[in-house]
């Protein structure tokens, strides 16, 4: 089976010089499928069974559980804003589905379009196909509100790719997070389509200044036939939405009326197992916790960066609450941890290890500002509901300062010792 | 690894109780939440007050002398004592350096304790295993020449007095050159008794150290030495500050020098009272700490040297790691370093007179029929050491360990610092997914393998690269696998971009490129460490 499929595999093999551009895609696809048989030459004899491919793809089974949630959530929150279906099994075919035709788009052309680009890059560059985009072509649809139009998401991961990464040489070359990059690209470009209170719930249009549901061709003309013949509830086209309803997120309540106002519309337990709007991926804390857990226990991703920047968090919060000048700064700190999108951030992008601090004690620094920064962003800047992306991209910048000052650290720390042996 | 795993659970039971607890409380609810996080705070302090000034009190006791014994005097058992391994009881009163750092890769094929007799006929002197000589050293014999051993061979031009010598007495049979007319080998067919070129005996007690320089010179037991930084051979009219010799070898499949040199204590003793005649300094032995019992009672027993014990994992046993944590070397400092085994030939020499250059050489390798130790002068025949092994061309023949020694093809010759020749299967094939679901064992520092779970269980290895190169992705990965205070990383990339002055800032000179071997092994970019290292070596070099 192995070696037909290996001999397949090198029948098909494009002609370098003929097809450069088609031999960098099979190479990409091959070195894929199969380890390649390169042997150690020079150096050590062994090499260790990891290599970046296998280190991604773990950072993307991580992200499983928050695809899977993000997935339903879409639906649960398009039906919970009709006032239909507020069970979690009810209605689940719909929810499920509706997630699906929402994200899928959303994924395939955050992938279609990085993996393009990154592949037209490698074959100029007259190098393999790095894997580099693998975590980021996760990581994107996950930040993404889930009404995003796609021809946006398109705009901004090419941006992101070729201004952000390819620019500067390419896989493990980046100063800026990739998926941030694309996501900051839209914060500022197209603000209307990832902040406010109407981006975050998917499949509403305003009819007659009312909010109603539409659905596209493919969920009335394919899934509703489909659901039907086994005798299931279908989407309806049309339906108004509940009296009252905002598609406000916790963190737009917050900075207007404190947490006060966030308790109005959500209870505590709702926004820890993620039953509110957002980011697709950021909602469901439990997940995005076993996630961490997951890259911390194989040590892919710097605990060091995390636990710093739950400390940034706490200690920053601590001192907002006892200012508690503003109705955002009373929200109790240890509630910032389940509204918006804190544990993701921390837990998948501040743990970037290209764009994150390169020393171990940097990496604290880098964390704890981090903390620190974003929560000043989420609770003073009233512009800005959330702050990680913004702390994020910020101490990126900063990265490489906090690991120069902390390698002249230990300069000057082996100079020390070392004259101190020359004395005794 | 233990404290590691514990950290990890409670950091991430603390934050879910947090979230959960906050979110199942409401109104009164966060107020009790937030005064069981009070007490829990005021007793972390109180704890961490406590702590404190039980260490404060145990420094005082050592500074005005109360503590005499040296272990432990506060009240409190101090961190490690409560989390980490006990100290074996033949530890107890020794000086033991302790680092968490590296990594021991398992590998089957271990040399098992038997001595093999294998007759070798043929040897080689290989200029290419000296860095820092010149490519066409001056070879002052000819083909057809007969040779004593300790007979002279050749001298590199920069250096006359430092004299290569035969290992053994032989006809010179063959000069080999390679590129550019360098000189590759010259081979010697062994006489079947041997012959040695007789040294007036020296009284280690009176001769002065400027004759016995000279003397161990010619008779070429100088090139044992290695000088540092930059591991080249000792300069003659260098005094080293100090002498490391290190008894122990942790790299995988490595030879234990215990059993090498048992029953040779006496020569032994003889070269460490060589050694410190040769320095002004000190002579510094160390000694295996790493097992629950007294590995190393052959050197125990050893004066004249300092002891220091060594508790840790690969590269714990490599005598750069030692000299980091004894007495670590600044960028104008010279100290040599001696392998154990050479200190018992340095011995030999001593007591009778003769060049007898003879290691137990371990054969290892996990496809070997036989494996084992062979006594053998330097510069053995590959191919006679294995002639009773079938080894095709699937399979790399290397002298040395896996992740630091040369790869020989099998008409080559044992490295002349080499006390090891291990044979390992070439992995020149594709393997279906290799890098998502790998079907063998392999080793790796990794924990997505499944060996991880299972701990060190050996497992075969061969020579794939398992993946392609990249750039410097991982950050912190080298920093668990270099037991030195030292930014590996860091340093790479001053050595990439050439830059002078953070290279020796970050203590390049302490480095040679076995040290660096094995973040080189666990790189998860595939990085080619040991040559960018030697690169950065050579610039510090040339720029004196």
């Amino acid at each position: 089976m192995k070696n037909s499929l290996l001999s397949f595999f090198q029948k098909i093999e494009p002609d370098k010089k003929k097809s450069p551009f088609l031999h960098t895609l099979y190479d990409g696809f091959f070195t894929f499928a199969f380890a390649p048989n390169h042997v150690t030459k020079g150096g050590v004899h062994i090499r260790d069974g990891m290599d970046l491919k296998r280190l991604m793809f773990h950072v993307v089974i991580a992200l499983q559980l928050c695809y899977l949630f993000g997935t339903y959530n879409i639906g649960q929150q398009h039906f919970a804003a009709l006032g239909m279906y507020e069970g979690f099994l009810e209605g689940f075919h719909l929810k499920i589905f509706y997630g699906l035709v929402q994200i899928l788009p959303l994924f395939v052309v955050a992938n279609v379009v990085g993996l393009g680009i990154e592949f037209f890059y490698a074959y100029k560059k007259g190098h393999g196909i790095e894997e580099g985009f693998l975590v980021s072509g996760a990581l994107i649809p996950l930040v993404m509100p889930p009404a995003l139009p796609l021809w946006i998401l398109a705009i901004s991961v090419a941006f992101a790719v070729v201004i952000g990464k390819e620019a500067f040489g390419g896989t493990g070359m980046n100063v800026l997070n990739i998926a941030l990059l694309s996501r900051v690209f839209i914060f500022f470009a197209y603000p209307t389509y990832i902040s406010g209170d109407d981006c975050w719930v998917a499949g509403l249009e305003k009819v007659d200044g009312v909010w109603t549901a539409s659905y596209n061709g493919f969920v009335t003309g394919v899934l509703n036939p489909l659901f039907e013949s086994f005798g299931w509830a279908t989407y309806q086209n049309g339906l108004a939405v509940v009296d009252g309803y905002s598609g406000a997120t916790p963190l737009s309540l917050a900075a207007k009326d404190g947490w006060e106002g966030v308790l109005t519309r959500f209870t505590p337990e709702q926004m820890f197992w993620g039953n509110i709007p957002g980011s697709i991926g950021e909602t469901h804390k439990l997940f995005i916790i076993l996630g961490a857990g997951f890259l911390i226990y194989l040590g892919i991703a710097s605990w060091r960066i995390m636990v710093s920047m739950v400390f940034g968090l706490v200690i920053t919060g601590l001192l907002f609450n006892m200012w508690n000048a503003t109705p955002a700064m009373d929200v109790p700190w240890y509630y910032h941890f389940s509204m918006g999108s804190f544990l993701f951030a921390m837990a998948f992008m501040a743990t970037d290890p290209v764009t994150a601090s390169s020393t171990n004690r940097g990496k604290l620094i880098y964390g704890f500002l981090i903390g620190s920064i974003g929560l000043v962003i989420r609770v003073l800047n009233p512009a800005y509901p959330e702050g990680w992306m913004l702390a994020i991209l910020f101490m990126n910048v900063f990265a490489p300062l906090i690991d120069h000052f902390v390698v002249e650290g230990h300069i000057a720390k082996r100079k020390s010792r070392l004259s101190k042996l020359a004395n005794s | 690894m233990k404290r590691g795993k514990l950290f990890y659970l409670s950091f991430s039971l603390i934050v879910i109780s947090i979230n959960t607890l906050a979110a199942q409380s409401s109104g009164e609810g966060s107020q009790f939440l937030l005064n069981s996080l009070f007490v829990i705070a005021a007793l972390v302090f109180f704890a961490i007050v406590i702590q404190v000034s039980d260490n404060l009190m145990a420094i005082e006791a050592k500074r005005i002398g109360a503590d005499k014994d040296g272990n432990h005097f506060g009240l409190m058992p101090r961190f490690h004592e409560l989390i980490g391994d006990k100290l074996p009881s033949y530890l107890k009163n020794e000086r033991v350096i302790i680092s968490k750092k590296g990594f021991d890769i398992a590998l089957e094929g271990l040399a098992s304790n038997e001595k093999l007799e294998i007759p070798i006929l043929r040897f080689a002197v290989n200029p290419t295993n000296f860095k820092g000589i010149s490519p066409i050293p001056k070879v002052v014999v000819e083909i057809g020449d007969t040779v004593k051993a300790g007979d002279p061979i050749f001298y590199d031009k920069s250096q006359p007095d430092l004299i290569f010598t035969a290992p053994v007495s032989g006809e010179i049979v063959e000069i080999k050159r390679g590129d550019k007319r360098a000189i590759h080998e010259i081979i010697i067919l062994a006489d079947k008794t041997q012959e040695f070129k007789s040294f007036e005996k020296l009284n280690i007690e009176k001769i002065s150290r400027e004759d016995l320089v000279k003397t161990l010179a010619s008779s070429g037991l100088m090139t044992l030495f290695l000088q540092r930084p930059f591991n080249t051979l000792p300069n003659l009219d260098v005094v080293p500050r100090d002498i490391f010799v290190s008894t122990f070898d942790s790299a995988p499949l490595a030879p234990d020098l215990a059993y090498a040199l048992k029953g040779q204590e006496l020569a032994f003793q003889a070269g460490i009272d060589t050694l410190a005649k040769l320095t002004p300094g000190k002579v510094y032995l160390s000694l295996d700490g790493r097992g629950e019992t007294d590995a190393a009672s052959v050197f125990t027993g050893v004066t004249g040297a300092e002891k220091y014990y060594f508790r840790g994992k690969h590269p714990i046993g490599n005598v750069g790691v030692q000299i980091h944590h004894i007495k670590p070397i600044s960028p104008t400092d010279k100290v040599w370093t001696i392998n154990a085994q050479d200190v018992a030939i340095l011995g030999n020499f001593m007591l009778e007179g003769k060049v007898m250059q003879s290691r137990m050489v371990a054969i290892t390798g996990a496809d070997l029929n036989k494996t084992g130790y062979v006594k053998v002068p330097i510069g053995a025949s590959v191919s006679d050491l294995l002639q009773s092994e079938n080894i095709s061309s699937a399979y790399r023949i290397i002298s040395g360990d896996v992740l630091s020694g040369t790869q020989v093809s099998k008409d080559g010759f044992v490295g002349f610092y080499d006390d090891q020749v291990t044979v390992v299967e070439e992995g020149n094939s594709y393997e279906l997914f290799g890098w998502l679901l790998p079907l063998d064992m392999r080793p790796s520092v990794s924990k997505t393998f499944p060996s991880a779970l299972l701990g060190g269980i050996p497992s075969a290895a061969n020579t794939n690269t398992r993946g392609e190169k990249r750039a410097f992705v991982v950050t912190g990965e080298y920093d668990n696998l270099l037991p030195m205070d030292i930014l590996p990383q860091q340093l790479f990339k001053a050595i990439v971009v050439n830059d002078i002055e953070k290279m020796e800032n970050l203590g390049i000179h302490e480095l040679v490129e076995e040290d660096v071997a094995l973040c080189e092994f666990g790189c998860t970019s595939k990085q080619p460490l040991q040559a960018i290292l030697r690169n950065g070596l050579d610039v510090i070099k040339a720029e004196g």
